[in-house]
């Protein structure tokens, strides 16, 4: 069996356990949600409750193996149900609208991060012992703020003092999205802070990942040789130690992007970006749990797939794993 | 890096107690300095909460001290309400720290639990319990977290702890059930498994007190972990917001725009804390590393042999010099230090899966 489609298994499996997982929280957890709806909205009818519990999925008619079915079924179909708050608007609805939000910021931000920080990761690693490493504690620093208080601070400095950046929000007021530049150019200037906020607080964390292996490849043997051989610096850095000390880079990526996700969808809700992060919000704030469950799934399968890529890239970098494939 | 020197007894060996004070000074000073800032904190939350000047949650109705600057009367300001600031993060700390303790033990309890497990028993327990662990690593955990703690009816302390100690343990279990693996085949367990010993006593008695310092190294970041989503839920309103902890200062500050209104001692000494208890987690992290791993020391702390100044990298020197002994204390740390333990060639059985002895 081929080195991807076993991962391609084991995110499927992943998948099914979020799935799984999503479907019996409501089921376990003690209380009762439709009551907590219900005190939460005054104005909703007795009768409502019928048809809350239908949307939670509480009150499905059928067995839970009917129900477990019937549910797979409306999630591979997208439909995750109509919304509390904005009844009767449809979740799958909400998140389209703030989807391409979110994956636009927090993925290029995550991106750019990672080859900064990978970048400044082999410059610190091969100079290591000079005045890149005086950086260190302050990158530990930056590493450990919580996302959301370096958004804070910026937007205190950058935007309400110096008025540099706009406070918050993801575009002019007044302006309607749509294609024109005015829209497009007004939406990249709202989005520069917090990409800035992305970028600044997992930069160092790339970074250090990147010294320690890069300072452990330099070590090796062959990065001695093509030294001795009396190749440049530069040959030496890029071509033998940076290129191997990728791959436990890359395979790190892999595992910190629902951390880095997680710490971005709370950065938004300080910018009050109309991503994700804000939606999460909405929905914990009112109780809304047919978005909060849609929104968990939606996060994870992008992580998900985020991970298969990077495994994709992986089998096209490293022979190994190309040739364990073979081997199998 | 090992250098090749003969050992040569110390000349001078020292009186009892400036050998003490060389045992801290030899220790790397990441090391040092988190260990202190952690202290700091710590007596923080236990003193802290004795001596709050006001009572944290007393609004003063003194339209004066809505949102009052730092001065005097209130070292770190008032809130909008009148409340004071200083006694709020004093009463916040020991929460936040609280917290984080416990789900340290019991998610490391957790994670010794299924790593242990795992690599003992092998075959399809092994396969399910690796299947289980690395699904949960993949799967984002704040997004799961606030959809456990949202459906739970009291989200007070309990609840919170019980989460996030539930989502916990996948990082830590992996690295145990590697270690694990390893030790299982070392020939001391041979032995006591010929000796008849049950799998039971070579679990508690031989195989888990020599994890001891992986362990220690994995409750320190299961530490920062709780402490980076506690304070992520409660400044998103999962909490019990009529209780302080720093998460729940960060909520009330942003959502009374303590921002918009220029109220900075509002929310800037409640996350600088968070920040800094992190970063003296990190920095003890990092310092007991390098204990271990001397390539990743930095520029300050090269070694000094003969006189001659010795980069990590350079090559091995060859010299009649005493290397530095390790005292008690730093070889203590010392077997704390994840890349000790990988430079054995314990971890991982090589492979995709495996980070190689760096850590996030």
């Amino acid at each position: 069996m081929s080195f991807i489609i076993r991962r391609l298994v084991f995110y499927l499996i992943a998948a099914w356990v979020a799935l799984t997982a999503n479907f019996f929280i409501p089921r376990a957890m003690p209380g009762n949600a439709v009551q907590d709806i219900m005190s939460k909205f005054p104005s909703l009818q007795p009768s409502a409750y019928r048809a809350l519990e239908a949307m939670l999925g509480i009150g499905h008619p059928g067995s839970l193996w009917h129900q477990y079915v019937s549910y797979l079924n409306d999630v591979v179909h997208l439909n995750f149900g109509l919304d509390v708050t904005e009844y009767p608007a449809k979740v799958s609805t909400l998140l389209g609208q703030t989807i391409p939000w979110t994956l636009t910021l927090v993925g290029t931000a995550t991106v750019i991060a990672f080859l900064l920080g990978t970048g400044l990761g082999i410059v610190a690693g091969w100079r290591h012992g000079g005045w890149t490493d005086r950086l260190l504690p302050g990158l530990m620093f930056l590493q450990a703020i919580p996302y959301f208080f370096l958004a804070l601070v910026l937007l205190d400095l950058l935007a309400v003092n110096l008025h540099w950046f706009p406070i918050g929000q993801g575009y002019g007021q007044g302006l309607i999205p749509g294609w024109d530049w005015t829209f497009i150019s007004s939406a990249i200037y709202h989005s520069l802070l917090p990409a800035l906020t992305i970028v600044l607080t997992s930069v160092a964390g790339w970074m250090l990942q990147m010294r320690n292996v890069m300072i452990t490849t330099i070590g090796e043997d062959y990065v001695l040789a093509a030294q001795a051989k009396g190749l440049s610096s530069r040959r030496v850095v890029f071509t033998y130690a940076a290129r191997n000390a990728l791959l436990p880079q890359l395979q790190g990526f892999g595992l910190a992007l629902g951390f880095v996700v997680s710490g971005a969808l709370v950065m938004e809700i300080v910018f009050s970006y109309p991503g994700i992060g804000e939606l999460l919000l909405t929905a914990v704030t009112s109780n809304d749990f047919p978005l909060m469950q849609a929104i968990f799934l939606v996060i994870t399968f992008t992580v998900l797939l985020a991970n298969l890529v990077v495994d994709m890239i992986i089998v096209v970098a490293d022979p190994r794993a190309r040739a364990r494939e073979g081997a199998r | 890096m090992t250098l090749a020197v003969p050992v040569t007894v110390d000349p001078t060996a020292p009186a009892a107690r400036p050998q003490q004070l060389g045992r801290w000074r030899r220790l790397p000073l990441k090391a040092k300095v988190g260990a202190v800032l952690l202290g700091f904190f710590v007596l923080a939350a236990i003193i802290g909460p004795l001596v709050t000047p006001y009572n944290p949650s007393f609004q003063n109705p003194a339209p004066a001290l809505s949102m009052h600057a730092p001065d005097g009367a209130h070292l770190l300001g008032t809130t909008q309400t009148g409340q004071d600031v200083l006694s709020q993060l004093l009463v916040g700390i020991r929460l936040t720290l609280e917290l984080a303790f416990v789900v340290g033990v019991i998610a490391t309890a957790l994670s010794v639990l299924v790593g242990v497990t795992a690599a003992f028993l092998g075959g399809f327990w092994d396969e399910l319990l690796s299947l289980l662990s690395n699904v949960f690593l993949v799967i984002p955990a704040l997004p799961l977290l606030i959809l456990l703690l949202g459906y739970l009816p009291q989200k007070g302390q309990l609840a919170t702890i019980l989460v996030l100690s539930v989502l916990g343990w996948p990082w830590g279990a992996r690295v145990i059930r590697a270690q694990t693996l390893a030790i299982r085949n070392r020939d001391y367990i041979a032995a006591s498994r010929e000796t008849g010993e049950s799998s039971w006593r070579i679990i508690t008695y031989e195989i888990v007190p020599n994890e001891i310092s992986l362990i220690a190294a994995n409750f320190v970041n299961t530490v920062l972990y709780a402490i980076g989503a506690s304070v992520a839920l409660a400044f998103i309103g999962l909490a019990d917001l009529n209780s302080w902890s720093l998460g729940t200062i960060l909520y009330w500050a942003q959502s009374q725009q303590a921002l918009q209104l220029g109220a900075w001692w509002w929310f800037a000494p409640p996350g600088l804390a968070v920040a800094l208890i992190g970063t003296s987690l990190v920095l003890l992290n990092t310092g007991i590393d390098e204990l271990g791993n001397p390539r990743l020391r930095d520029a300050g702390v090269d070694l000094r042999l003969g006189g001659r100044r010795i980069r990590p990298t350079d090559p091995t020197p060859v010299m009649n010099a005493a290397p530095p002994r390790r005292g008690p204390v730093a070889a203590f740390l010392h077997s704390f230090s994840r890349s000790s333990l990988l430079g054995e060639g314990g971890l991982g059985e090589g492979g995709l899966g495996d980070e190689s002895g760096t850590s996030r």
